[in-house]
């Protein structure tokens, strides 16, 4: 089946004292897609993340990863051989050479993928016999992102994968993420790189404050995310719009601004009752849909 | 064949996709029995998710314009349908043309008919899509 889940969470929640990091959290990621996973510094990404490799207990809640429950401890275990996880921090040990390194880690994979391991090693230039310690940033992002890609996972889940990347690099994370997740590896990443998750990403999660506030296919977005523009021949009511669907309204004289994340049609044929003298419908961008998402809450 | 997917635009990437292979169809860019890249291929090409290129595909394969082969990739078929489509094309061109000439005559300036043809465009499409 196609459409279960890799990941999949109901109620998930993580409170440090008073202070909920991740509150109700029900997250459903699909296989064989590429799954992006949005929001602001704290809003509780890396904490949902952590929760879901059994790096942190949940206060609350309960979930799953590849099936297996992610609050016991065997069956975790057991899962992570299956999943690959890129951190935001990335735990290398600086004594030893990339070479090493690779090899290292290579012995623990019996799928491991020396094609991947060549391909990435020439793109990403990383010099097989600098030790660890001594690579720069951007240079340990890409070993990382060759260890996880190299084994052949079921599941890559990456916090902040271009953190540290130029361009360049960023564009090569992002082909081999095609790559992988045509070879039927399931895909969940954290970013703040919000052009580089409209381009890849089938699907997309907006957290806030440790909620989901957006969980949809981008195609979705697409198709149904409407900022309207309308200008009457007097100072509208605000009332009459606020419909399902209606984001945020804001009003100015005879102007108003609607934000829709669907039945923009709806609002037209109100706007058009109401003898609207002018109407204008764009399209919203995912950096729009996510900056008036996390204004609104 | 080039393609240029825009992720900015009110419109889902593989609809774009699946726009594009139409178009080259319909100007003689693409011909009968000429083969498109793999999904994979163009997938890594194009740097977007291979499930868009694999929804374009198979919706075209749907409607007749493509072959998908199992193992040796997608095959355009342009039928009399799809030329008879271009003619429809022409057709509409004459008739927005003259429509547009007749705005201009009202006294609408362009800027105003453009926004006027985005708007019904942007507001039909999410219906006439979700059939």
């Amino acid at each position: 089946m196609t459409n279960e889940a890799v990941i999949l969470t109901q109620a998930l929640t993580k409170s440090y004292g008073h202070a909920e990091a991740v509150r109700g959290l029900s997250l459903s990621v699909g296989r064989n897609r590429i799954t992006a996973f949005l929001g602001r510094n704290g809003a509780g990404k890396s904490t949902t993340i952590k929760m879901l490799l059994g790096m942190i207990r949940p206060t609350a809640g309960s979930g799953t990863v590849l099936g297996k429950q992610i609050a016991n401890t065997g069956e975790n275990r057991e899962v992570r051989q299956r999943v690959a996880y890129v951190a935001e921090d990335k735990p290398l040990y600086g004594y030893m050479t990339v070479e090493q390194t690779i090899r290292f880690f290579s012995s623990f994979y019996p799928d491991w993928r020396r094609d991947v391991e060549r391909k990435l090693l020439h793109d990403y230039e990383l010099p097989l016999q600098r030790k660890v310690k001594m690579l720069s940033k951007g240079m340990r992002t890409k070993l990382a992102l060759l260890l996880a890609f190299a084994r052949r996972p079921d599941l890559l889940i990456l916090d902040e994968p271009s953190e540290g990347l130029d361009p360049v690099g960023i564009e090569y994370l992002l082909q081999v993420l095609v790559a992988l997740s045509a070879d039927g590896v399931s895909i969940f990443f954290s970013s703040h790189q919000i052009a580089e998750v409209e381009r890849v990403a089938d699907h997309v999660c907006i957290l806030e404050k440790g909620r989901l506030l957006v969980d949809a296919s981008l195609d979705q977005l697409r198709q149904f995310y409407r900022r309207i523009d309308l200008v009457f021949p007097f100072s509208p009511p605000e009332g009459e719009f606020r419909i399902s669907g209606v984001e945020r309204i804001q009003t100015s004289g005879h102007q108003m601004s609607v934000f829709a994340s669907r039945n923009a049609e709806a609002v037209i044929e109100r706007a058009r009752d109401l003898n609207v003298v002018s109407v204008e419908i764009a399209p919203v961008g995912l950096r729009d849909i996510f900056l008036e998402t996390v204004k609104e809450n | 064949m080039f393609f240029k997917l825009t992720p900015t635009t009110g419109q889902p990437l593989y609809l774009q996709l699946m726009q594009q292979i139409r178009h080259g169809a319909e100007t003689g860019a693409l011909h009968d029995g000429d083969q498109l890249p793999g999904i994979r291929t163009l997938a890594e090409e194009l740097v977007v998710s291979p499930n868009t290129v694999a929804k374009a595909y198979s919706e075209l394969e749907h409607e007749g314009l493509l072959e998908l082969r199992q193992g040796s990739g997608a095959f355009v078929c342009v039928k009399r349908r799809t030329r008879s489509l271009a003619d429809q094309v022409q057709v509409a061109r004459h008739r927005i043309r003259d429509l547009i000439e007749r705005l201009r005559e009202d006294g609408l300036l362009d800027e105003e008919i453009r926004r006027a043809f985005e708007a019904e465009l942007l507001y039909p499409a999410e219906i006439v899509t979700r059939r």
